[in-house]
């Protein structure tokens, strides 16, 4: 969480000497750290509204349901972060939803290979992107616009626009089934397992050097160059991990709902909104991995609750709409806000903040050194 | 289709800015098809007042136990007895070029018929009637289709043309213009606002759809009961009308029934479904459209529910799953034989014999005593097939179907 605490100045570092819970209060204050906040707000009106959404079953079913955004929503972090954006992420998603019943059909035995092939077409993906990105300098906005339209004329010459029937039940089980009879649960469905293992992978890969340089890249690309970073190999390998991200969701998505053209319709944009959500920055170099997800399920939280309260589905595009305007506007003020604290009346500020926070520090410090 | 106009939408809308994006995932091509009344906010009770027909209700209530004329084994070439057009000046020897200007084949029932068609196609060729058949797909958009008929009539070379329209109003100057040629032209599945055309071709209609299924619903439920209403899309004629009968019956019994539209995208539904088994039981539910009914089913399935009683349509997945689950359903069927029936209209045409001006095909629900036979029937059809293609007799079957091969 204090990664981008790190990448600040030096007077950053002095904040970070203060205890967890201020460095938690902090935190929480960041827009990466308000989505947090949020997202226990909606779901806290939406137990008002509907108190049986709480229950254990439902609520696990709920973030299964969320996990193919929330993946998706992980894998565009890569891509902003690094200052890109992948809008073919839909229709990779629908690509995918095809492939696997198109070629899977009801034959078990071709699960596996089929699985291989969707791997390697969405790694085949992300790397055109990224390398008509980063080697032929198109701006990553027109390449993946051109990589969606194509993917999606694609899926329309090949069915036609219309659905062609459900692969084998094996396949759907991933996106589907979930471990049974687990207490107080009921069943933990595999799409949270598959949305856990995705995050902590991606949590992990963020603190590894690729994930720091991926922020630095993102931050200011010449300087990161200038340090020997090889840039093109960075970004391209961003969008590697967007596309495999999507294939993910895809596969996911066949097993929860079928396959059908429609399925990862509006899928980029939903998952940038959730990125920004989170507090990312468009434009790269600022924000967290699980806020992004988090921003997935703030997202189809406010969803759900606006569909509780009785609100027309047709209003939910609006909302995304004027989310995504509010939510950069306020994440461009605050990370702003940081960045001026650089200068020097303001570093003064911040000292004056860290001095007088010093005193309830120190009594949580003797407490939270076992930290 | 649908996804079509939302990808144009996608693309104008990137070049402007990507914040304006987020909010062009809605289908731009409805509100151009509906002129923009009635999408978005509107709650869909405002949307039935439009809709509802109230002589066209009557009419189609009746014509569901009408007696239908011509071979029960041949229902595409049945119909009610009525006005019929004389085609003697359009009687001539020889073959004849036929422009056919399609809506789409974006959804499975339509990709269905266009099959069934291209068989039937193959036959009147076969039998020197017919010389080639030109198609252009407007791939439902309502500006490429009037532009298609435009060069039809100006360049096509046609002896006659087949219209099936992408939306009511805004295709009807176009047909008018093509009515002018003074050629024969066949309008079937979406009407227009015009009866210029020399037959008009469909089932009975939305209003009948409606009926069969919110009667079958109403009978197994109990008034207070929850039924969800799934529809696909607004503003095309034949939807809303299946709606508009549907709750107002609803509305009659006491039934509390919730419309949501899908897109038939089955995330949607599963999504849908599952919110409102949170908020309540649901005893209902009634499909405008079969399109995503299993995912529908799936729902109750994956939250441990009692399944529903349920109308979907003559899909192939719906009856399979209805078999497999048990459920009380029931298919109502907007007949897809009638693809057939547009170019056996030409060839009766060009014969100079009379076609009837309105060509109201027979549209009878599959109930559960039918079942089995119509996937007996169907044995070894894709998913996306319907059950009533009636294309069991042409040649090709049936791998043409089992393949889904079209030109």
């Amino acid at each position: 969480m204090s990664r981008t605490l790190h990448a600040d100045s030096g007077a950053v570092l002095q904040q970070n000497r203060a205890g967890a819970g201020e460095r938690f209060r902090r935190t929480l204050l960041t827009p990466g750290g308000a989505v947090f906040i949020l997202l226990v707000v909606l779901l806290a009106a939406i137990i008002a509204v509907n108190p049986s959404f709480g229950e254990p079953e439902s609520f696990i079913r709920f973030i299964g349901r969320t996990a193919p955004i929330a993946i998706a929503a992980i894998g565009q972090y890569f891509v902003i972060v690094a200052g890109e954006f992948d809008l073919s992420m839909g229709s990779v998603v629908t690509m995918q939803v095809i492939v696997a019943g198109n070629l899977i059909g009801d034959d078990d035995a071709k699960v596996i290979p089929v699985l291989l092939l969707m791997i390697a077409l969405g790694a085949l993906i992300g790397l055109v992107n990224g390398l008509a990105t980063t080697l032929l300098k198109v701006p990553s906005f027109i390449v993946t616009l051109g990589m969606m339209l194509a993917l999606f004329g694609l899926v329309m010459y090949w069915t036609g626009g219309a659905a062609q029937g459900n692969p084998a039940d094996s396949f759907r089980q991933i996106g589907r089934g979930g471990i049974q009879d687990v207490p107080v649960l009921g069943i933990i469905p595999y799409p949270v397992i598959i949305l856990a293992a995705a995050a902590a992978l991606g949590f992990w890969l963020m603190r590894r050097p690729y994930g720091r340089t991926l922020i630095a890249v993102g931050d200011n690309a010449t300087a990161a160059a200038l340090t020997g970073t090889r840039v093109w190999w960075v970004r391209t390998r961003a969008f590697m991990l967007s596309s495999l991200a999507a294939t993910v969701s895809g596969i996911l998505l066949v097993g929860y709902a079928g396959v059908h053209p429609s399925v990862g319709r509006g899928y980029e944009f939903t998952a940038i909104t959730a990125v920004v959500l989170g507090g990312v920055v468009l434009g790269g170099g600022r924000g967290w991995l699980l806020s992004a997800a988090a921003g997935a399920f703030a997202l189809e939280s406010l969803f759900t609750l606006l569909n509780f309260l009785g609100v027309q589905s047709t209003w939910r595009d609006t909302v995304q709409g004027v989310i995504i305007i509010v939510a950069v506007a306020a994440a461009a003020r605050s990370w702003q806000r940081r960045r001026r604290g650089s200068t020097a009346p303001a570093r003064a500020e911040q000292h004056r903040i860290t001095a007088t926070s010093a005193k309830p520090a120190e009594g949580t410090e003797q407490g939270g050194n076992g930290y | 289709m649908r996804t079509k106009g939302i990808r144009t939408a996608v693309t104008l809308a990137a070049a402007s800015s990507l914040l304006a994006l987020t909010a062009c995932t809605t289908d731009p091509s409805i509100t151009e098809n509906t002129g923009g009344a009635t999408e978005g906010a509107s709650p869909g009770a405002t949307e039935q007042a439009e809709w509802f027909d109230q002589a066209l209700y009557d009419e189609q209530n009746e014509q569901r136990s009408a007696t239908f004329e011509g071979n029960p084994d041949e229902p595409w070439l049945q119909y009610i007895a009525g006005d019929m057009t004389d085609t003697s000046e359009f009687a001539s020897e020889g073959e004849h070029k036929v422009c056919f200007a399609n809506a789409s084949i974006s959804n499975p029932w339509r990709q269905t018929g266009w099959i069934t068609m291209n068989q039937q196609l193959q036959v009147l060729q076969d039998e020197g009637v017919i010389s080639e058949m030109e198609t252009r797909d407007a791939k439902d958009n309502d500006n490429t289709q009037i532009a298609d008929i435009d060069y039809f009539i100006n360049e096509g070379n046609c002896d006659a043309f087949i219209i099936s329209p992408n939306s009511t109003a805004a295709l009807t100057p176009a047909v008018e213009r093509a009515c002018e040629t003074g050629k024969p032209v066949v309008v079937f599945d979406r009407g227009v606002e015009t009866d210029c055309a020399t037959t008009f071709i469909h089932p009975i209609g939305g209003f009948a759809w409606g009926i069969d299924t919110a009667n079958f619903l109403t009978e197994r439920l109990q008034e207070g009961d929850k039924v969800v209403a799934l529809r696909i899309l607004p503003g095309v004629d034949v939807l809303e009308h299946r709606w508009a009968a549907a709750e107002k019956i609803f509305a009659e019994k006491g039934i509390e029934a919730t419309d949501y539209f899908t897109g038939a995208d089955p995330t949607e539904i599963k999504k849908i479904i599952s919110d409102e088994l949170a908020t309540g039981d649901i005893q209902g539910v009634w499909m405008d459209a079969g399109d995503g009914a299993v995912a529908a089913i799936e729902a109750f399935e994956d939250a441990g529910k009692e399944l529903p009683v349920m109308t979907g349509e003559d899909e192939m997945s719906f009856l399979r799953k209805w078999q497999e689950t048990g459920i009380d359903a029931l298919a109502p069927v907007y007949s897809n034989f009638q693809w057939r029936t547009p170019l056996l209209a030409v060839q009766k045409i060009f014969a100079g014999e009379e076609v009837p001006a309105e060509w109201v095909l027979p549209q009878e629900p599959i109930t559960a005593d039918e079942l089995d036979e119509w996937l007996k029937r169907n044995e070894g059809m894709p998913d996306g097939h319907y059950a009533k293609f009636g294309g069991e007799d042409l040649p090709g079957y049936p791998e043409v179907w089992q393949q889904r091969q079209m030109p």
